[in-house]
């Protein structure tokens, strides 16, 4: 069973690398966030896989601060995308 | 009774890796932001959901399958509320680089 697991626990994290691809692609910040989103995803389903292969009980706990603390990072982000953005200038030539 | 339980991990976990896979398929294969955010959510909600319920018939006690529930919940909260948040910046035409 073990075995089954890790392979699976291996598959997931392969696939949400290729998923981070879409980082690299964007083209808005929103795609960027939704594939930071899916590897938060994918980050707790190989930690409970890993886990129960492994027969270690912490990782679950690992799991659950994970999916919080990937909660807020999706929070933070649509309320600093409210702001508009600073214009790229140096702090010297604005007047 | 152990062949059944690990039958039905085998199963849940192997579904579960499918949204996984489709949904990251969907994620790169879309071709706008709300197709995108569409697939994204049948691999959080699902994905991770049939993972889950397929382990917690591998763990030991009440309290491992609680703790694996309380994260499933988790997810689906804060997916479901952050869609609707990036799904309002789309439509508010934030769509900057």
């Amino acid at each position: 069973m073990a075995e089954f697991l890790l392979a699976a626990a291996a598959v997931v994290l392969l696939t949400v690398a290729v998923g981070l691809v879409r980082i690299l692609r964007g083209p808005t910040r929103l795609d960027r966030m939704m594939a930071a989103q899916l590897f938060g995803t994918g980050g707790i389903a190989t930690l409970l896989l890993l886990g129960v292969a492994t027969g270690e009980a912490a990782t679950a706990d690992v799991a659950l601060t994970l999916a919080l603390l990937a909660a807020f990072a999706s929070f933070a982000f649509v309320k600093a995308a409210q702001r508009p953005v600073i214009d790229a200038v140096a702090p010297d030539d604005r007047r | 009774m152990s062949a059944v339980l690990d039958a039905f991990t085998i199963v849940c976990v192997a579904a579960g890796v499918l949204f996984f896979v489709a949904g990251t398929a969907g994620l790169l294969r879309l071709p706008d932001a709300v197709t995108r955010l569409h697939a994204l959510t049948k691999a959080d909600n699902l994905g991770l959901g049939l993972v889950a319920l397929g382990l917690v018939a591998q763990g030991d006690g009440v309290v491992f399958a609680l703790e694996l529930l309380v994260i499933w919940l988790l997810v689906l909260l804060s997916g479901a509320t952050s869609s609707q948040l990036i799904a309002r910046a789309q439509h508010r035409g934030d769509t900057e680089p």
